[in-house]
């Protein structure tokens, strides 16, 4: 659409702006967060967001457990987190503005729908009518500005045949058009959204176009702002970008894998939050072959996959931490067989079901660890949305090439959030070398399915393959022939032979590198994951405030880079900041026998920058 | 293909070349030796090179049969075979799957994967060794116990009312439903040649003697003097006779089967219940032929052999059609375009 006043409006240039989007659970705020999002990617902002809602579908109505929020951070520079604090606050009701106002910064920015004011939210807020935050002075010091979108919606679709229930479902649009016109943006992303969206749904279509562009025109000539903000785009590296949010960057990386391998895509799995989503896309994409097996539960979701990896498909699963518990057995026995399997935990708050919806890096240890018996294998680690893609591709390069199950570990927060992506192309994508056994003649010798090259990685022969047949299984193998042994020297190198092998596949990961600082640094903070954004900032604001400090984030956990210990011994003091009680610490601690410190929040919630700036500065002090 | 290969094709292949060079560890004795021997026999007739035919078994006793093919074959974990064999087959419907179970395996602690296998019908074969008792773990009870069974674990007998495996397998649509019995190799032989022919998921119950935790729990089925009278061998569009002297037959009255005797009067052969594979109702009710034969006078005979089949579409061949439908959808799978999605902007 034309904007005609768009080049006489003043607008103030702003570095980078915060927002939260906070209504309740049915009111689709994940939606217009979305929305806003890819508008903002498209006008060539960088950003990063952070979705947060509540496990229950649809949690009582305007209480403060139903609250849904989205918040993304925008701006003209790098970004690599949501924010700490937000600029604009969007509160669809009384119980989201007051689970959020703490979120918010001094003197900033309240847009609240007053309709969520009434008797009613405010007593299922569990505010007293007389405390009402917009009557009384509660918010004073912000600019507070109060649009009844409710009515304004209906007002809007007077004429509409929609149901007053449908009709009320527009009022996200409302708010959607407004914030459009505050941050100067072009209605048009969201037009084709909306179009493809509602697609011979004439009347929804209509009614949510009204209501989008009546919430853009009220921005304009109510003069609630006198004037319109621009975030100018961001600097970027030079290629082609597109928006991704984690799960669908892991599930473009399992599908790239298997194409550069010239493999046939297997995922086996079971709905859970908050994996689901690799599994939803996978299934969009099955013109690529991919073969997505729904199973009855977690357990069958792994050992289908481990039949087609018999089978010689590029075998895959999802899960989080309670699906990945039920899978610890079947896990174990791909190890013993040595077959290729990419398991990826998109962790959540523990232990048993914990906080389904909440992020936490507490799954560690589970992946390293938590299975009977010595079973080595790979773990690896996503840091942001869009390294999910590369991890999730890494993880099949390792599990192919090396003969072995992989975890992927990721999590809630960067599986849901989304930031630009320069994507890479088919071509660029780093070779992956697959070799599987040629038949064989019946004369030649016996054939020995466990006989290993220099990394120690035995052959893959798939059924079909003739004169290669031979039996895999759970029992203690015979180092060569693979038959069952229990010969107590056999099993004892078997064991060696496994650890080994994983440990080989360090000569094959990129080397660790600091992500800013130097070696002579006064202290590192050394992260692992998703916590990437968060430390990032908050190194790069210390040193810009002349802090030295160094920061280094590990990826390749299980095996560690071969030069991490030379990277650490160059520091008396490495401060680790986990999002669960202290687990990569453990691991670095019993490896390199360094007193590290760890950071710990276990609130299901992300770093906030300036959490980890502070623990720095204790540490200098 | 090299030449040695093109021959090895085309040589015709006997029992012995199923046989692996792995001692077989069953006890002297056990059932399990029987169903082997059969299911080695069987093989060469089914006309699939050896590299096309995969055994998956789980936890158990029976389980151990992959070892003793020389086939691919996976010995997998307790209860699993179902689950992995699925994926299998799944990604690869050109081979020939055998899952190899017993009742611990699929009916305790494989019970879930075991009924959605079924359901889902893909075209493999299950041979459900069952022997009414934990073997491997030194003589438990088993689902397919009957009640106030005394074993080890249950001093004082049972309180946990049997599984009817076939019934069960009914429930959960099975479309090819099959008993045998470790002591009839002839059946046992003819039964495993149909199952493989069946397009779908083909249960096969083998009662097999477990001679040292639960000797003779099927002897009512296999002992000379009386098997005659406690079994009744299912054969399509025959009448349903039994006895040592073929002198009983099975009649339908309504939905009640009843015993008579072929030497009363008023009974002829033709009055007896014809068996028909595809009748499901029918079926309905021949898998509920399950009384204790050892100790109800009144107990109707055993039947063996198939007592259901019907044509359904198998997973696998479904899978492959939607790929297939999405490939005429949304055209060629083109990795550039997908990852660069729907929007993109230039820097």
């Amino acid at each position: 659409m034309t904007l005609e006043k768009e080049n006489t409006q003043v607008k103030n240039v702003l570095d980078k702006v915060t927002i939260l989007y906070a209504g309740d659970s049915g009111d689709g705020i994940q939606l217009i967060g979305n929305q806003f999002t890819n508008n903002t990617a498209l006008y060539g902002n960088d950003l990063s967001t952070f979705p947060d809602f509540p496990a229950e579908i649809r949690a009582p109505l305007g209480t403060l457990a139903g609250v849904s929020g989205f918040q993304i951070n925008f701006g003209n520079s790098s970004i690599f987190t949501p924010g700490d604090l937000c600029d604009v606050l969007v509160a669809m009701n009384a119980a989201s503005l007051k689970k959020n106002l703490s979120r918010l910064k001094k003197r900033g920015t309240i847009i609240v729908n007053t309709a969520g004011f009434d008797k009613k939210n405010l007593r299922l807020a569990g505010i007293d009518p007389v405390d009402n935050p917009l009557t009384n002075s509660s918010l004073e010091g912000f600019k507070v500005h109060e649009i009844d979108i409710t009515k304004m919606t209906r007002e809007n679709l007077k004429e509409s045949s929609l149901g007053s229930k449908e009709r009320d479902r527009c009022k996200n649009m409302f708010v959607l058009g407004f914030i459009y016109w505050i941050y100067n943006r072009s209605l048009d992303s969201t037009i084709d959204f909306l179009e493809r969206k509602f697609k011979g749904k004439q009347e929804v279509l209509q009614a949510n176009l009204k209501v989008l562009k009546s919430g853009y025109h009220f921005a304009d000539t109510s003069e609630t702002f006198s004037n319109r903000f621009e975030v100018k785009p961001a600097e970027m590296q030079p290629g082609k970008y597109r928006n991704i949010v984690g799960n669908q960057a892991t599930a473009l990386g399992l599908i790239a894998a298997a194409h550069r391998s010239d493999m046939n895509l297997f995922y086996g799995g079971y709905p859970i939050t908050p994996a689901s989503d690799i599994l939803h896309e996978l299934a969009k994409h099955k013109n690529f072959g991919i073969k997505t097996f729904q199973a009855e539960d977690e357990i069958a979701g792994v050992c289908s996959a481990i039949g087609a990896s018999f089978g010689g498909d590029l075998a895959t699963t999802a899960s989080s931490g309670p699906g990945i518990a039920l899978k610890g057995e079947a896990i174990g026995l791909a190890v013993m067989m040595e077959l290729p399997l990419v398991l990826v935990n998109v962790q959540r708050g523990g232990p048993s079901t914990g906080l389904p919806t909440k992020t936490e890096q507490s799954d560690l240890l589970q992946a390293m660890y938590g299975r009977n018996g010595e079973a080595p294998m790979p773990v690896i680690a996503a840091q942001s949305p869009s390294d999910c893609f590369e991890m999730a591709y890494e993880a099949c390069r390792i599990a192919i090439e090396h003969m072995t199950p992989v975890f992927l570990l990721t999590d809630g927060y960067i599986a849901n959030g989304a930031e630009p992506w320069k994507f890479p192309s088919a071509e660029a994508l780093k070779p992956i070398v697959l070799k599987v056994k040629d038949a064989r003649a019946e004369e030649d010798a016996p054939y020995l399915p466990y006989k290993r090259n220099e990394d120690l990685v035995r052959e893959w022969a798939v059924p079909g393959t003739a004169g290669a047949e031979h039996r895999l299984g759970g029992l203690e193998k015979d180092k060569e022939t693979g038959n069952v042994s229990y010969d107590p020297e056999n099993h004892q190198e078997m064991v060696k032979i496994r650890a080994a092998k994983v440990n080989r596949i360090a000569k094959h990961i990129p080397k660790q590198e600091l992500d800013s600082g130097t070696t002579s640094s006064k202290l590192l903070i050394l992260g692992w994951g998703s916590t990437y954004g968060s430390i990032k900032t908050a190194a790069k604001e210390l040193q810009s405030e002349g802090v030295d400090v160094a920061h280094a984030q590990i990826r390749y956990i299980h095996p560690f880079p071969e030069n991490l210990g030379e990277i650490l011994s160059n520091f008396d003091k490495v401060i680790i900041p986990e999002l669960n009680d202290g687990q990569l610490i453990k691991l670095i601690r019993d490896r390199y026998l360094i007193d590290a410190k760890g950071l710990n929040k276990i609130k299901g919630l992300p770093f906030r920058a300036q959490e980890i700036k502070e623990e720095v500065l204790n540490h200098l002090k | 293909m090299p030449e040695v290969l093109k021959e090895k094709e085309q040589k015709k292949l006997s029992a012995k070349d199923f046989a692996s060079d792995q001692d077989i560890r069953w006890c002297p004795g056990c059932g399990d030796y029987s169903i082997l021997k059969q299911v080695q026999s069987v093989m060469p007739e089914l006309g699939i090179p050896k590299e096309d035919i995969v055994f998956v078994s789980g936890i158990g006793c029976s389980s151990r049969f992959p070892y003793y093919m020389n086939t691919y074959g996976m010995h997998s974990i307790h209860g699993r075979a179902t689950a992995i064999a699925s994926g299998l087959k799944a990604s690869r419907p050109d081979l020939s799957v055998w899952i190899i179970t017993g009742d611990g395996d699929s009916l305790a602690i494989g019970g879930n994967h075991f009924i959605h296998l079924l359901r889902r019908n893909f075209n493999v074969n299950v041979l459900l060794f069952n022997n009414q008792i934990y073997g491997l773990t030194k003589g438990q009870y088993s689902p397919t116990s009957e009640l106030g069974k005394k074993t080890k674990s249950t001093p004082v007998g049972s309180l946990d009312h049997p599984f009817n495996p076939l019934a069960l397998s009914l429930g959960a649509d099975a479309t090819f439903i099959a008993r045998s019995i470790d002591r009839e190799p002839k059946h046992l032989k003819e039964i495993l040649l149909r199952a493989e022919r069946h397009q779908g998921t083909s249960l096969v119950e083998i009662y097999q003697n477990c001679n040292i935790f639960n000797d003779g729990a099927f002897s009512t089925f296999t002992d000379k003097t009386n098997k005659k009278e406690n079994s009744v061998y299912l054969e399509h569009g025959k009448p349903l006779v039994f006895g040592a002297e073929l002198d009983k037959g099975i009649i339908l009255d309504g939905f009640h089967a009843k015993i008579v005797s072929l030497k009363d009067d008023n009974v002829s052969i033709d009055d007896l219940w014809v068996h028909d594979e595809t009748d499901r109702n029918k079926a309905n009710i021949l898998v509920r032929f399950f009384e204790d034969n050892a100790t109800d006078a009144d107990a109707r005979p055993r039947p063996f052999g198939i007592f259901y089949q019907e044509e359904r579409g198998t997973y696998e061949d479904s899978l492959s059609q939607q790929l297939e439908q999405e490939v005429e959808l949304k055209g060629a799978p083109d990795l550039n375009k997908l990852l660069a999605g729907a929007n993109t902007w230039k820097k």
